[in-house]
């Protein structure tokens, strides 16, 4: 599904990524751990397209497709959702309106036909009641004054709508108490079927507790260090990066 | 014969004589005597330069090099149908239609509100309501201080008369829609208009300024209101006139005890523009909203300027103006705030905020605050931006194209002060024309 072959990638002059490499099959989870700066989040927004960021060398097949060669909005399309870190605020912008768009522009490039407003009404309140968020979400501006973990909820809730192919997820996990973890999870764990693919960003192994991956990776100053199953989590967790 | 003015002080002072005996033969003595009054304010003042303070970033050299005339054919040059494509989708309200500032009786509609309510041309006005008239007009509106208002005063032909009894509520709004046409040469149309709600009343009025050609003439308008105690009045502005025109305008209002009134500016067209938006909260416990948005493109020039004056205890004061510039354009805010001595537990807030389109737009943006007591609360800010990068690419990456991500960007903007008009068919005609507007700027390439 995606294949990511020895990418470097620079932003200001200065190289971030280093030849990264990573492959993930249909219907597989793969989680992606390291220390801060070490370059997970800038993967993350290379892959959903931001233009800041420089490829250099190497290359990144997204269903046989070239994805370095397509616009954000296409590779969305595509099926490539980022659930960002930091999501951004966009006050005057409703929520509901957002997605609306999105979900539209999405069906659009299916040939597929807008969802009217009430069938898009029912669908969004099916799905806000699964992640516990309150409806008045939806009539609010773009995270504009959200908290942290209404911030990470409303990530999932747009996933959920927009059914991805393939999810990044770049720590959603952090800020949230376990409730919100629990949920979170169990958001991310209800799509997961043969077909879709997740990326799992985080600093800690507690999320994987939850989202059980089928591999991890270590990645340390902008490369893959290591790789193995979901036990390589524990023993993160158990001595730190410091060995790496 | 026309009556010319070739650009200098001396013509549009010695011109009114000819004006008087002319186009004025039959107006009441008092008016004459007004006219007369004013021009010699406009003697002493001549048009501002750039060393006054108030007009510091509007350069006003090609309105003194220009030469414009009054209008002569009546208003032959615009047809019901024309007119009808001005109205607003969805709003059933009277609507009295002005041409180079005369009544267009042809073109209106007869308003029988009942209830006292007078919707009137001012000419009509002054000689059926003299008396009322005569105890508002030119009362508020200083022409011994501002050179636009003097000449106004001076030249003035026509513009609308609303009144509003005491304890009346007018649930209609009025449309007064101002047209220009090309005369083939420079136009100098002075609309005026006057607005009173009496005590406890309510109304709305949308004063509309369009141009049947995209020429060259010199508009100055001027609007009085006047609002009783515990009055509620909404009012518009909206300006869509020729790319090529000089559009200077007044909305001064004085606002009695209690008394409520939002304001609405919309600035779209013109070359060099001044809107002056001037409030006096003269009685106690008066609320004061003024919106304005202004989109301007290629070379146009817009000078926002507003004058909040509070003269009396626990009265708030809120502006919110918004600009979007692209192009070569300049755009001004200049947000005075003036609050008397006696005028405590002031609450007045500014806010202007501004997208730049292009590198080559401009703004400058000024609040000036006079405060002449201890017990008030007032605060500014202003911000200065291009579209918000991070903004767009969080759109697109959800799947939107950055053509409908801009235009979402741009809605949320221009809605923070569109979404305050009360009408709702006004407010979705005028996003239309934003949106419209600017989709051109993105065809054009331009509008990142
Ligand atoms: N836009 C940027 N401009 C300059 N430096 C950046 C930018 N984004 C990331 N970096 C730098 O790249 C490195 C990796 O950052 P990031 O990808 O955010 O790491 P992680 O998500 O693993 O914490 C850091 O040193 C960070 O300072
Ligand atoms: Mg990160």
């Amino acid at each position: 599904m995606l294949e990511v072959k020895n990418l470097h990638v620079q932003v200001d002059d200065k190289e971030i990524l280093k030849g990264m490499n990573i492959t993930v099959a249909p219907g597989e989870v793969h989680s992606i751990m390291g220390p801060n700066g070490s370059g997970k989040s800038t993967l993350a927004q290379v892959l959903a397209g931001k233009e800041a960021y420089e490829v250099t060398e190497g290359e990144v097949t997204f269903q046989g497709k070239d994805l370095l060669d397509l616009e954000p909005e296409e590779r969305a399309c595509e099926g490539i959702f980022l659930a960002f870190q930091y999501p951004v605020e966009i006050p005057g912008v409703a929520n509901t309106y957002l997605l609306r768009e999105a979900l539209n522009a999405k069906r659009e490039y299916r040939d597929e036909k807008p969802l009217k407003h009430v069938e898009f009404g029912k669908l969004a309140r099916e799905k806000m009641k699964a992640l516990g968020i309150d409806e008045d979400l939806l009539k609010r501006s773009v995270n504009t004054g959200f908290s942290g973990g209404e911030k990470k909820r409303n990530e999932i809730f747009q996933m959920q709508i927009l059914e991805p192919t393939l999810a990044v997820l770049d720590e959603t996990d952090s800020g949230l108490d376990i409730d919100a973890l629990k949920i979170v999870a169990n958001g991310v764990n209800s799509m997961r079927d043969s077909g879709r693919s997740f990326i799992v960003i985080t600093h800690y192994q507690r999320l994987l507790n939850y989202i059980v991956p089928d591999f991890v990776h270590v990645m340390v100053d902008g490369k893959i260090v290591r790789s193995g199953g979901k036990e390589l989590a524990h023993e993160l967790e158990e001595k730190g990066y410091a060995g790496f | 014969m026309a009556i010319v003015f070739d650009g200098t002080r001396e013509s549009y002072v010695e011109r009114l004589s000819e004006f008087l005996d002319s186009e004025q033969k039959n107006a009441p003595e008092w008016i004459t005597t007004l006219r007369r009054e004013a021009i010699s304010g406009f003697a002493e003042l001549g048009f501002p330069t750039l060393s006054d303070e108030e007009w510091r970033f509007t350069n006003l050299e090609a309105l003194r090099r220009g030469s414009f005339s009054i209008a002569e054919n009546g208003i032959s040059g615009v047809s019901k149908k024309s007119v009808d494509s001005y109205g607003f989708p969805g709003l059933d309200c009277p609507r009295l239609v002005f041409v180079n500032g005369r009544f267009a009786p042809s073109l209106s509609d007869t308003v029988d509100a009942g209830k006292g309510i007078l919707v009137k041309s001012l000419s009509e006005a002054i000689s059926e309501q003299g008396d009322l008239v005569k105890d508002h007009l030119a009362r508020y509106a200083d022409y011994e201080k501002d050179a636009f208002i003097s000449l106004n005063t001076s030249y003035f032909e026509d513009g609308v008369f609303v009144y509003v009894p005491d304890g009346t509520v007018f649930e209609q709004p009025v449309h007064v829609l101002h047209v220009s046409t090309d005369e083939g040469r420079p136009l100098f149309i002075n609309p005026r208009n006057l607005i009173i709600v009496g005590q406890s009343s309510v109304a709305k009025v949308i004063e509309h300024y369009v141009s049947a050609s995209q020429s060259v003439y010199f508009s100055n308008v001027v609007t009085e209101v006047v609002c009783g105690e515990n009055a509620n009045l909404e009012h518009y502005r909206l300006e869509f006139e020729s790319q090529k025109a000089f559009n200077f305008s007044t909305l001064r209002v004085n606002q009695q005890k209690n008394s409520n009134i939002a304001s609405h500016s919309v600035l779209c067209g013109g070359a060099i523009v001044r809107n002056n938006v001037h409030p006096v909260l003269a009685g106690e416990g008066c609320n004061s909203d003024i919106y304005g948005l202004f989109i301007s493109e290629g070379r146009q020039h817009m000078d926002n300027f507003m004058r909040v004056e509070h003269a009396s205890p626990h009265c708030d004061s809120r502006q919110f103006y918004n600009g979007v510039l692209d192009g070569r354009s300049k755009g001004v805010f200049h947000g005075r705030i003036l609050v008397h001595e006696g005028a405590e537990k002031t609450d007045a807030k500014q806010t202007n905020r501004n997208l730049l389109l292009s590198d080559t737009a401009q703004i400058d943006t000024k609040p000036q605050l006079e405060i002449y007591n201890d017990d008030v609360k007032c605060t500014h800010g202003a911000t200065i931006g291009q579209m918000d990068e991070e903004a767009l690419f969080y759109l697109r990456s959800r799947g939107i194209s950055v053509r409908q991500a801009k235009i979402i960007m741009l809605q949320a903007f221009t809605g923070e002060t569109l979404e305050h008009m009360s009408i709702d068919s006004v407010r979705e005609a005028l996003e239309s024309v934003v949106m419209k507007w600017f989709e051109q700027r993105l065809e054009n390439g331009k509008g990142r």
